[in-house]
């Protein structure tokens, strides 16, 4: 069965829920987001720092196709193995500021568990514009990936 | 070269939401809409190609002629700004699932 990622975003609120059920056990789940070598395979970022502890802090930095290096870094407020993580995150550099996130963690059967994740922005615009990012990324990316193909016809 | 399709690829190009604004108005056959663009011919079959394999045109076969529809469902879905970020979200998930799946058989 395909398990779908669930994302509710209601028109005028500084919040988000991203939801997904996984065919894992709850212990295996909470690992991905606890071990820093897990978390930089499917995060695809490398992981400079990762505390895991109330106020303990993360660090992580991605590296985009083109070589910038993207740093990303939080606090972490709250660390419950198996249950929950309450932690900041804030995107270096860019202008939408400091977000609040909620993780929690919930066992469905032996082998399946569930996260929850509510996320709380600045304001409604931050909140709105974050969500667009990938959206122009698309585009963008779109715009790039035909340019190549335009540049090797010539 | 087999490039993989997407609707944000489609609506990139202006010479391709130029024809999805023709063909939403009427359905017409492939030389019709080459007629109101200066662009050659084959391009503007590559053009139509890609937007049939993205769903975003569907074609019609009405005896030699092959008629040209928009599809808008499809078009619904970029109207969704929201799907690509979910999908950002999907695919990591996606991802974290695959990658401890192994780790658990690895164990």
């Amino acid at each position: 069965m395909e398990r779908k990622t669930n994302i509710h975003a209601e028109d005028g609120k500084q919040e988000i829920m991203i939801t997904r059920e996984f065919d894992l056990p709850l212990e295996l789940l909470f690992k991905a987001y606890e071990d820093p070598e897990i978390v930089e395979q499917w995060m695809g970022t490398k992981v400079l720092k990762l505390e895991n502890k109330k106020h303990g802090a993360y660090q992580f930095e991605t590296t985009d196709p083109k070589g910038n290096k993207h740093g990303f870094n939080g606090t972490i407020h709250e660390f419950t193995p198996n249950q929950k993580i309450t932690r900041t995150f804030e995107m270096e550099n860019a202008p939408f500021g400091v977000q609040l996130e909620f993780l929690e963690f919930e066992q469905l059967t032996d082998g399946t568990s569930k996260l929850n994740m509510h996320v709380i922005y600045r304001s409604v615009a931050v909140r709105d514009q974050l969500l667009k990012l990938p959206f122009a990324q698309g585009i963008n990316m779109a715009h790039n990936r035909i340019q190549e193909i335009l540049n090797k016809l010539k | 070269m087999n490039l993989r399709r997407d609707v944000f690829q489609a609506i990139a190009d202006p010479t391709r939401r130029a024809i999805l604004l023709l063909v939403a108005a009427q359905s017409m056959t492939a030389g019709a809409i080459a007629s109101n663009f200066d662009t050659a011919r084959p391009t503007v079959s590559k053009h139509l190609q890609i937007l049939t394999e993205c769903e975003l045109l569907e074609q019609e076969y009405n005896g030699r002629e092959v008629y040209y529809h928009f599809n808008p469902k499809k078009m619904k879905e970029i109207a969704n700004f929201i799907e690509p970020f979910r999908k950002m979200w999907d695919d990591r998930f996606n991802k974290l699932e695959t990658i401890m799946k192994k780790y658990k058989s690895k164990k």
